[in-house]
């Protein structure tokens, strides 16, 4: 096959593109330049878009003999990724945005482009299993990253190639260091790439504004304390509330109404929820027929919990969970798996989260 | 391979392997004082000298140095500093928006850091510099330290009259830089003639090696040393002579200056097919830069190496990427700003929009060039501009 290897500048990535030219591919590299203000030199772990991270992806695609570019879709991953990103928060929901990154940028933009330009498929260093069209975890459960490809959807896996997920990361670092590669050291990144300082909160401010409000205490009904943003809140969230609320029991983060800035928090047994409504589902090969039983992995580094997959009126998905869950915020993806112990858990599909909360008596119970 | 890309460098000529690979087996500094040190310095010096001559300079006046970006950088910055320590009001740099990086850069650092002020000069259309312009700009020039025009435009190939241009400067006083890197070998360039106070030309666009390049100073320019040290060269630039690099400059220059008047018109007539097949099979490809025939001064007005096109839907790194497939070698504009595909500065400079300067493609003809790169090129250009419709610009 004709590919294009995505190339961040990681490890990943770069033994993805050569196994992809072991397996006889004809291989061409594409850096893709996602900050419209490039750093010359990364900073800390994090980030994989300044210039050091580019010429990092072309000393491995140099090493290989492949063709090297670098495309420049950064509006795209402004409009698509940063800015819908901060929309979300700004709307009192958690998005993802390496998932949006996937479905958007990824497996779209760069996709389309690669296949307009004549090539099948995308490679890229994602630690998951893709076989005969379906998507499943990868070998290394830690390192495992089908949640944030659950939104891909038929067509897109049919372009897509991910070599790595039948091997640990550990394997992947040895790869890299037997042919030699600098970044077989690199250290892996960590949060979100273009908040390169790691603090979601300040970056939120800046572009949203300060818009302070209550903290209100679901269990007592009183305001317990103040906050600057409503977006500097998860659902579910325990740390950094700034809340006194006089007794000793933990509290979490209940809800975020927006509107009127106010910030809900209640105990852990008010946080827990059992039944999960989503937005319209994207599947990843034939449309199931609901209502079915599956697992669903409800955060990116969640665990998968049982739970029945029915239809809601119009047109999402209704998760019944056989276990009382917290934190399930609107905005992140529940993706859905068919559980496989030895051919990996197979990703069925994802909804987008709307929202979360307590199970109605329904006839069958 | 079809190799057009001699605007970004040009394979090296036998006779300059031949010469450094002789020079390279000697050794000695041509700063010492004994036997070894002596001929090394006899070799530079001989190569000064005819450098000098084939560039119409004076010995005295040829200033080794690493290259094209050293040039502009020791030209642009040397004449500010030194003309405005020696009147605090020159504080104004008046210079051409298409230019080479290593002079935009360069007057960009000094008004970042060191109080310059720039003035951009008015691009025709065609990208050339008018003296009427440089005139406007200048004004009555006490307040200017410097000017910079350059010769021939890497990426569009437009000429300036660069005889009327330093009139004009010194009309009211001030020095004229010229970065000539692409128009020796390709032009009649003459220095004493026209009487540029500096010109910057490298090595490895006319069959020689990188990394070494002359800067031609007049000797009663003013400049001030960006590299401090042993005062090799004139006091204005320090370093050891690389002596085998500079062999190789001059073969390189003196025989592409020597064969000029043949090779060019053979490369006009190439380049002239080239554009004439492309426009034929896409007929709305849109050729950028002076005509091809176009006259300035008695001497060509556009390089007689350039063809850059813009394909209209197109993005011009995917041209790139599916000519590089199809074994064709060319460029969307300055390998400098490559890596990350940017709208051309020096169309948008001359007055072409965003899309027109993203979908461009440079092809440069030179010493190597023959028919069967041409055809090459035609064979394929219709369905490789084809494709890259398909994928678009990328953008919404």
């Amino acid at each position: 096959m004709r590919v294009i290897a995505a190339m961040s500048g990681g490890v990943d990535s770069a033994v993805a593109a050569a196994l992809a030219v072991g397996a006889g591919h004809e291989v061409t590299g594409v850096h893709l330049a996602l900050s419209p203000d490039r750093q010359t030199l990364r900073s800390g772990a994090r980030g994989c878009c300044s210039v050091e991270d580019a010429n990092d992806a072309r000393r491995v695609a140099d090493e290989l003999g492949i063709p090297f570019y670098v495309w420049d879709l950064a509006d795209r991953f402004r409009e698509d990724v940063v800015d819908d990103f901060v929309a979300e928060y700004a709307a009192g929901r958690t998005p993802n945005p390496c998932l949006r990154c996937n479905e958007k940028i990824k497996f779209s933009a760069l996709l389309d482009r690669a296949r307009a330009l004549g090539f099948d498929a995308v490679v890229t260093g994602h630690h998951a299993r893709l076989a005969d069209g379906e998507l499943r975890r990868s070998v290394d459960a830690a390192k495992d990253q089908s949640y944030v490809l659950g939104v891909l959807t038929a067509d897109q896996l049919a372009g897509a190639l991910f070599p790595l997920g039948s091997m640990t990361k550990d394997r992947v670092r040895e790869i890299a260091a037997e042919r030699g590669y600098a970044v077989a050291t690199k250290p892996d990144s960590h949060d979100i790439c273009f908040i390169p300082d790691g603090d979601t909160r300040g970056f939120l401010a800046r572009r949203l504004g300060a818009a302070p409000g209550p903290v209100v205490d679901a269990a007592t009904g009183r305001t317990v304390g103040e906050h600057a943003g409503t977006h500097g809140f998860t659902i579910g969230q325990r740390r950094g509330l700034g809340i006194e609320v006089g007794d000793q029991r933990p509290r979490f983060v209940l809800g975020i109404e927006p509107v009127t800035r106010t910030v809900t928090v209640g105990t852990a047994e008010q946080a827990g929820i059992d039944e999960v409504v989503t937005a319209a589902p994207t599947w990843g090969g034939a449309e199931p027929e609901l209502p079915f039983l599956a697992q669903v992995q409800l955060r990116a580094h969640g665990a998968a919990v049982p739970c029945e997959v029915s239809a809601t009126e119009d047109g999402g998905l209704r998760l019944a969970l056989s276990d009382r869950q917290r934190g399930v915020a609107p905005g992140q993806s529940a993706v859905l798996y068919a559980p496989d112990a030895e051919r990996g858990d197979r990703v069925l599909g994802q909804g987008a989260v709307l929202r979360a909360g307590e199970r109605q008596p329904s006839i069958h119970s | 391979m079809t190799y057009l890309d001699h605007a970004a460098t040009t394979p090296i000529l036998p006779a300059v392997l031949t010469a450094m690979t002789e020079q390279l087996a000697r050794f000695g500094n041509a700063s010492s004082l004994h036997a070894s040190g002596r001929h090394a310095r006899r070799v530079a010096e001989q190569s000064r000298e005819r450098l000098a001559e084939a560039l119409g300079a004076r010995p005295s006046e040829v200033l080794f140095t690493g290259g094209g970006t050293e040039g502009d950088n020791l030209a642009v910055k040397g004449m500010y500093w030194a003309r405005r320590t020696a009147d605090s009001r020159r504080r104004r740099l008046v210079v051409s928006p298409a230019e080479h990086h290593a002079v935009l850069d360069s007057v960009e650092w000094l008004e970042k850091h060191d109080d310059a002020e720039v003035t951009w000069l008015r691009v025709e259309p065609t990208g050339r510099i008018t003296p009427e312009a440089l005139a406007d700009a200048l004004g009555d020039g006490v307040d200017v330290a410097a000017a910079s025009v350059m010769w021939a435009n890497n990426e569009i190939g437009a000429v300036s009259d660069l005889t009327a241009l330093a009139a004009t400067a010194h009309a009211v006083g001030v020095p004229l830089h010229t970065d000539a890197v692409q128009a020796v070998g390709q032009l009649p360039v003459d220095f004493t003639a026209t009487g540029v106070d500096a010109l910057t030309m490298t090595g490895h666009k006319v069959g020689g090696p990188m990394g070494v390049g002359a800067l031609l100073l007049r000797r009663d320019a003013e400049c001030t040393p960006l590299l401090h040290g042993g005062g090799q060269e004139r006091d204005v630039r320090s370093g050891t002579l690389d002596v085998a690099a500079i062999v190789g400059l001059t073969v390189a220059t003196v025989t592409s200056v020597g064969e000029r008047d043949v090779r060019t018109p053979r490369l006009a007539a190439l380049r002239d097919r080239l554009v004439a097949g492309i426009v034929e099979q896409v007929p709305d490809a849109d050729l950028n830069g002076p005509p091809l025939d176009d006259v300035l001064a008695g001497g060509p007005g556009r390089l007689p190496g350039n063809a850059h096109l813009s394909f209209p839907g197109t993005e011009g790194d995917a041209l790139l990427m599916l000519l590089d497939a199809r074994g064709i070698e060319c460029s969307t504009g300055s390998a400098c700003s490559a890596g990350l595909a940017r709208p051309s500065h020096v169309l948008l400079a001359a007055g072409a929009d965003a899309d027109r300067a993203r979908s461009s493609l440079r092809f440069s003809l030179g010493h190597t060039s023959t028919d069967a790169d041409v055809d090459a090129v035609l064979a394929v250009i219709a369905p490789v501009v084809e494709r890259a419709r398909r994928a678009g610009t990328g953008r919404r």
